[in-house]
C-alpha cells in the first residue's frame, strides 16, 4: 500500500488561513441575521445557510481525521446522528401536548406521537432524563463520544487501519442504522423524529417568533464552528498536532520513535465524534428531522467527498466543500432533479482524478498551468 | 331404559360403521355409480333407506353429489314420469322460457333428457313431482358433502381434508377415515389419515384407545398436533390418569426431539445456503477489492448490471422490450421471440452468459476510463468507484424506472422439496451448487491458466511484473472484468432470491466487503470460509434469536470483534511488509 498523497495547505501560512476563516464567520454571524432582521435575507436561506454550517462541522470532523491523521472514518454521519438524536430526544418531549394525538385527546401522559402509535402507555426509563436541556447536552457529547472511545479502543489497539478501518466504521455506521430502523428501538423507527414545537421555551414554528429561533440557531451554529475552527488551528499548532500529522505521514516511523500512535488515534477519534455530535445537534432543530436515514453509510461516504471538493488536510477546505457541494445539492435537486446525483457521482470523479487537492488548490493549479504556458522551456517538477 | 339412551350414539355409530363397511366392500365405486346410488335414494320410498344410501356416498370424491345434493336441497330435483310409468329423476336448470319450461339433466347419467325421437325434452317444474327433504336428509347430504374432498382425485384438496377432518376430532368421522385408508395409495395421504386418525382417538373417552393415539402421535412427531396433545394432557393431570400423563409426555418429547432435528438441519441448509448467496455477491469483490486492492463501491451497481440484463433476456424471450437510454435520448427495441413451454423456461439459463458479459463489459470500461488511475491511492478509489455507483444507480432509475420490475422465476427454481418436514427450495439448492461451480472454476482460472498466472504475478507486484514484459495494463483490466462480470453472475441469481431495482446493489454491499475483509484481503480460500460462516451464523442467530434484524446486528458486532483477535482477517496474505 502506497503513501498517501501528502495534503498541504495553499495558504502562505496557516495564520492566514485561520485569518480568512475567522473574518468569513465573524461576518456571517453579524450580516447574515441582520439582513434577516430586516427581511433582505428570507427565513428559509438563514435555516438552510444555518444547515450548511452544521455539515462544515461534519466535514471538518471527517477532515481532522482523514485529511490530519490519515484515517478514514465512514462513521461520521454516525456522530452526527447519534448527537442529533440526543438533542432530539429532548425536542420531542418539548411537544408534550402539542401532538396530533395528544390534541385528538388519545394521548394523556403527552408521549411522543410515534410511542402512542406503537401502543406505549408511559415513558420508557431511558427517555426521562432527556426532559432536562443540560442533560440532553451532555448526552450529545457523552454517547457518541462513549461509542467513539470504546470503537476507537478495539479498533486503534489491534492496529486496525487503512482501508480495514474504513470498512469497519462503514460496518459500525451500517449496524447503527439498522437497529434505530426498528420500531422497538423506540427511537421512533424510519421516520425518526419530527414536528419540533420548542427548544428551551422558544417556539420554532411560530410564524413571529420562530424565524427568531432560527436567527438564534443560525448564530449558535456559526459560533459553534468559529469556536471548533480556533481549537483545530490551536491544535495545529501544538506538539501534538505535529505527531498527529506525522502519523499520518508515517505511522510506523513515529511508533518507532517512541509514541504510543493508538492513543494519538484515539484521542483524535474521539474528538471528531465530539465535533460531528456537535454538528448534528445543532442541525436537528433547523432541519426539523432526524431519522436512521442520516446515518447510513453513504451520508458518511458524502461527507468525506465534501472534505475531498474542499481540500483536505486545510481548515477551509472541508468549510468551503461542505458549503459549496449542500448549495449545488439545494439548487440542482430542483433545477435538475433527475440528473442531481449524476452531477454529484461526476464531481466525485472529478475531484479523486484530476483534482486530488480540492477546491484550495485551485489558485496554485491555475499558477502552475500560467506559468508553463510562459515560460514552456523550464521542466515543471511534479508534487509529491 | 336409561341404558338404552346411553347406547344409542354407540348404537347408531356401530351401526353407520357396518354399513360403511359394507359399502367399504363394494369400494371401488365408479364415480358413476354414485349417480345410480342417489337414483336409488330418490326413488326409494322409506326415509331410512334414503339416508342409508346417502350416507353411503361418503368418502367419495366425485363432483356430481355436491352438485347433485347441492340442487336436492335446493328443490331443484324432480321426478319424470314416462308414458310407461318409468320414473326418471331430473335435475332443471337453466332459465324458464315463455311456456316456464326448463332444459332437464338426467340425474343418472348427468346429460340431457331425450325423448324417444332424440330430441331434447323441456319440462316445466310445476308440473312435475318435487323431490322431498325433510332435516335428517338434509344433515345426512351436508355430511356427505363435507366429506366429498376425501375422495378427491386432487391430492392437496384430500390432504387438506383429512387434516380438517382430523382437527376437528369427531368420533363419526372415524369409519370415513379408515375406509379411506383402505383405498388411499398415496404416501403423504396416508400419513396424513394415520395423524387424523389418531387425533380423533385421542378425544376418546377410554384411556386406553388414547394411550395408543398417543404413541401413534409420538411415532409420526407431527409439529401441528403438539397443541392438541398438550391438552389432552392438561385434562389428564385433572383427572389423575397417570399411564396417559406418560403417554402425552413421550409423544410431547417425541415431537420436541423431531423439531430440534428438523431446526437444526433446516438451519443449516438455510445457512448454506445463505453463505453461497454471500460468497456468489462477494465472490466478485474478493477479486477487485481483494486482489487488485480497489475499494470498488460500485460492485454493488455490477450485481445490478447482472440482474437487469436477466430481466432484459427474459423479456427478449417473451415480447421485447423497448426503453430510451437518458441523456442520449436513443430509443432501444428489443424485438421478443415469443418463446412458450420449455424454450421459454430456457431464458434463465441464457441470462447466465449475458449477466457475465454485460457486466464484464461495463467493468472493463469502468477500469479503463477511471480505475486505472487510482491503483496507487485506494482510499481515493473508494470515493472515485462511489461515484460510478451513484452515476450508475440514477442510469438505471432513468432507463427502467424507480420501481422494482419483475423477474419470474422459472420453473425449474420455484419448486421445493420436502424431506422429513425439512423444505429444500430448489433456488437454494441451486444457488449452493452454482456457488460451488464458480469457486472452482475461479480457482481454476486463478491457478491453472496463464492469465491466472499473470493476475497473480501482477496482483502480488505489478511494478516487478511489468519489468519482467507482463503487460500489465491488460492484465488490470481482465481482472477487473473478471470480478465484474463474477458480480454480474451473482446479480443473475440474486433475481430468484430478491427484488430487482435500480438500488438493489446496495443491499449487497457492505455484506460483501464484510466477506471479504473477514476472509483476509487478497484471499480467495479465505473468502469462501468466511461467506459460509457468516452465512451459518446469521441464520443460526436468526433461528435463535427468532428475529432477522437482531441477528444482523449482532453479526456485525461479532465481525468487529473477530477483527480485533484476527486484524487482517482469517487467511491474511503474509507479508514482511510493514505498510
Amino acid at each position: 500500500m502506497s503513501l498517501p498523497v501528502n495534503p498541504r495547505s495553499y495558504f502562505p501560512s496557516r495564520h492566514l488561513e485561520f485569518t480568512v476563516i475567522g473574518v468569513f464567520l465573524v461576518l456571517l454571524t453579524i450580516v447574515f441575521p441582520f439582513l434577516n432582521a430586516h427581511g433582505i435575507i428570507s427565513d428559509y436561506t438563514i435555516t438552510l445557510w444555518g444547515k450548511y454550517l452544521c455539515y462544515a462541522l461534519l466535514a471538518i470532523s471527517v477532515d481532522i481525521l482523514w485529511g490530519y491523521t490519515g484515517l478514514l472514518s465512514l462513521g461520521q454521519a454516525l456522530f452526527f446522528s447519534l448527537g442529533g438524536y440526543m438533542l432530539g430526544m429532548y425536542l420531542m418531549l418539548q411537544i408534550g401536548m402539542l401532538g396530533s394525538y395528544a390534541k385528538a385527546g388519545q394521548n394523556p401522559a403527552g408521549l411522543p406521537d410515534f410511542m402512542v402509535f406503537l401502543g406505549h402507555t408511559y415513558l420508557p426509563a431511558f427517555w426521562r432524563p432527556f426532559q432536562s436541556f443540560g442533560f440532553s447536552i451532555a448526552m450529545v457529547f457523552v454517547i457518541p463520544g462513549f461509542l467513539a472511545f470504546l470503537f476507537g479502543f478495539l479498533a486503534f489497539r489491534s492496529r486496525i487501519k487503512g482501508v480495514y478501518f474504513a470498512i469497519l466504521t462503514q460496518a459500525l455506521t451500517y449496524g447503527a442504522a439498522l437497529m434505530f430502523f426498528r420500531n422497538d428501538f423506540t427511537m421512533g423507527g424510519n421516520n425518526g423524529f419530527t414536528d419540533f414545537k420548542f427548544i428551551l421555551g422558544h417556539s420554532l414554528v411560530d410564524n413571529v417568533t420562530g424565524p427568531e429561533t432560527m436567527r438564534g440557531l443560525f448564530v449558535a451554529s456559526s459560533v459553534t464552528l468559529f469556536l471548533v475552527c480556533l481549537f483545530c488551528h490551536w491544535l495545529n499548532g501544538t506538539k501534538f498536532g505535529m505527531v498527529r500529522q506525522a502519523i499520518r505521514d508515517g505511522e510506523n516511523r513515529v511508533l518507532f520513535s517512541g509514541y504510543a500512535t493508538a492513543n494519538f488515534k484515539l484521542f483524535v477519534f474521539v474528538v471528531a465524534a465530539f465535533i460531528a455530535a456537535v454538528g448534528g445537534a445543532l442541525f436537528v432543530p433547523q432541519a426539523g428531522i432526524i431519522n436512521p436515514d442520516q446515518m447510513t453509510p453513504d451520508k458518511s461516504i458524502e461527507a468525506v467527498v465534501w472534505v475531498a471538493v474542499g481540500g483536505r488536510g486545510t481548515l477551509v477546505g472541508p468549510i468551503i466543500g461542505a458549503i459549496a457541494i449542500n448549495a449545488l445539492r439545494s439548487w440542482a435537486t430542483r433545477a435538475y432533479p433527475d440528473s442531481w446525483l449524476i452531477i454529484l457521482g461526476l464531481i466525485f470523479l472529478i475531484v479523486v482524478l484530476f483534482l486530488p487537492g480540492g477546491i484550495v488548490s485551485l489558485p496554485e493549479k491555475f499558477n502552475a498551468w500560467r506559468n508553463r504556458s510562459r515560460k514552456p522551456s523550464e521542466p515543471v517538477v511534479a508534487r509529491t | 331404559m336409561v341404558w338404552k339412551k346411553i347406547l344409542r350414539p354407540y348404537l347408531c355409530t356401530v351401526c353407520l360403521f357396518v354399513g360403511l363397511v359394507v359399502d367399504a366392500g363394494a369400494k371401488a365405486v365408479a364415480p358413476k355409480d354414485a349417480r345410480a346410488v342417489i337414483v336409488r335414494a330418490i326413488l326409494a320410498t322409506d326415509n331410512g333407506r334414503k339416508r342409508e344410501l346417502i350416507t353411503s356416498l361418503a368418502g367419495q370424491g366425485d363432483e356430481a353429489i355436491r352438485e347433485l345434493f347441492i340442487a336436492w336441497r335446493q328443490d331443484g330435483l324432480f321426478i319424470y314420469t314416462r308414458d310407461e310409468g318409468e320414473k326418471i329423476p331430473v335435475e332443471l336448470t337453466g332459465d324458464r322460457d315463455a311456456d316456464g319450461t326448463q332444459s332437464a339433466l338426467r340425474v343418472d347419467d348427468g346429460k340431457i333428457l331425450k325423448d324417444f325421437a332424440g330430441n331434447p325434452l323441456r319440462l316445466d317444474a310445476t308440473q312435475l313431482v318435487a323431490v322431498e327433504h325433510d332435516a335428517a336428509l338434509r344433515r345426512a347430504m351436508k355430511a356427505v358433502v363435507d366429506l366429498l374432498d376425501l375422495g378427491s382425485p386432487d391430492l392437496s384438496k384430500r390432504l387438506r381434508a383429512i387434516q380438517t377432518i382430523g382437527f376437528a376430532q369427531k368420533s363419526e368421522s372415524l369409519p370415513v377415515l379408515e375406509a379411506r385408508q383402505e383405498i388411499e395409495t398415496d404416501e403423504n395421504a396416508k400419513v396424513a389419515l394415520r395423524l387424523s386418525l389418531a387425533l380423533i382417538q385421542l378425544a376418546d373417552r377410554d384411556d386406553s384407545v388414547k394411550i395408543k393415539a398417543l404413541s401413534d402421535l409420538a411415532v409420526l412427531h407431527s409439529s401441528a398436533s403438539y397443541d392438541l396433545i398438550k391438552a389432552t394432557r392438561a385434562k389428564a393431570v385433572l383427572a389423575a390418569k397417570p399411564a396417559v400423563v406418560t403417554a402425552a409426555t413421550k409423544a410431547l418429547a417425541a415431537i420436541d426431539q423431531h423439531k430440534s432435528v428438523v431446526n437444526f438441519f433446516g438451519t443449516l441448509f438455510r445457512g448454506l445456503s445463505a453463505g453461497s448467496i454471500l460468497l456468489v455477491v462477494s465472490l466478485g469483490l474478493a477479486i477487485t477489492f481483494g486482489l487488485m486492492g480497489v475499494i470498488n463501491m460500485a460492485h454493488g451497481e455490477m450485481i445490478t448490471v447482472g440482474a437487469y440484463a436477466t430481466y432484459i433476456t427474459q423479456n427478449v424471450f417473451e415480447d421485447g422490450m423497448h426503453f430510451t437510454l437518458p441523456f442520449i435520448k436513443v430509443a432501444v427495441h428489443l424485438p421478443g421471440l415469443h418463446l412458450t413451454g420449455w424454450a421459454h423456461q430456457l431464458y434463465f439459463i441464457a441470462a447466465i452468459p449475458i449477466g457475465f458479459l454485460s457486466a464484464a463489459l461495463v467493468g472493463i470500461l469502468l477500469e479503463r476510463s477511471v480505475i486505472r488511475f487510482l491503483y496507487r491511492r485506494p482510499l481515493e478509489s473508494l470515493l472515485a468507484t462511489f461515484g460510478v455507483s451513484l452515476i450508475l444507480q440514477q442510469l438505471f432509475k432513468l432507463t427502467f424506472g424507480s420501481n422494482n420490475v419483475n423477474v419470474d422465476s422459472p420453473v425449474y427454481l420455484s419448486s421445493n422439496w420436502t424431506l422429513y418436514d425439512i423444505t429444500f427450495d430448489w433456488s437454494r439448492i441451486f444457488v449452493i451448487g452454482f456457488a460451488g461451480v464458480i469457486v472452482l472454476g475461479v480457482w481454476l482460472a486463478l491457478t491453472k491458466t496463464s492469465l491466472g498466472l499473470l493476475i497473480r504475478c501482477v496482483m502480488q507486484n505489478r511494478l516487478m511484473a511489468s519489468c519482467m514484459g507482463v503487460r500489465t495494463e491488460r492484465v488490470n483490466m481482465l481482472t477487473f472484468g473478471l470480478g465484474s462480470g463474477l458480480a454480474g453472475l451473482a446479480g443473475v441469481f440474486v433475481t430468484q432470491l430478491g427484488t430487482v431495482g435500480p438500488s438493489m446493489g446496495q443491499d449487497y454491499i457492505v455484506d460483501s466487503f464484510m466477506t471479504v475483509v473477514v476472509g483476509g484481503i487478497g484471499s480467495i480460500f479465505g473468502t469462501v470460509v468466511s461467506a459460509l460462516g457468516i452465512g451459518l451464523a446469521d441464520q443460526s442467530l436468526q433461528q435463535i434469536l427468532l428475529n432477522p434484524v437482531l441477528g444482523k446486528i449482532l453479526v456485525l458486532l461479532a465481525i468487529i470483534l473477530f477483527l480485533q483477535w484476527r486484524p487482517t482477517g482469517l487467511f491474511a496474505a503474509r507479508s514482511r511488509n510493514l505498510d
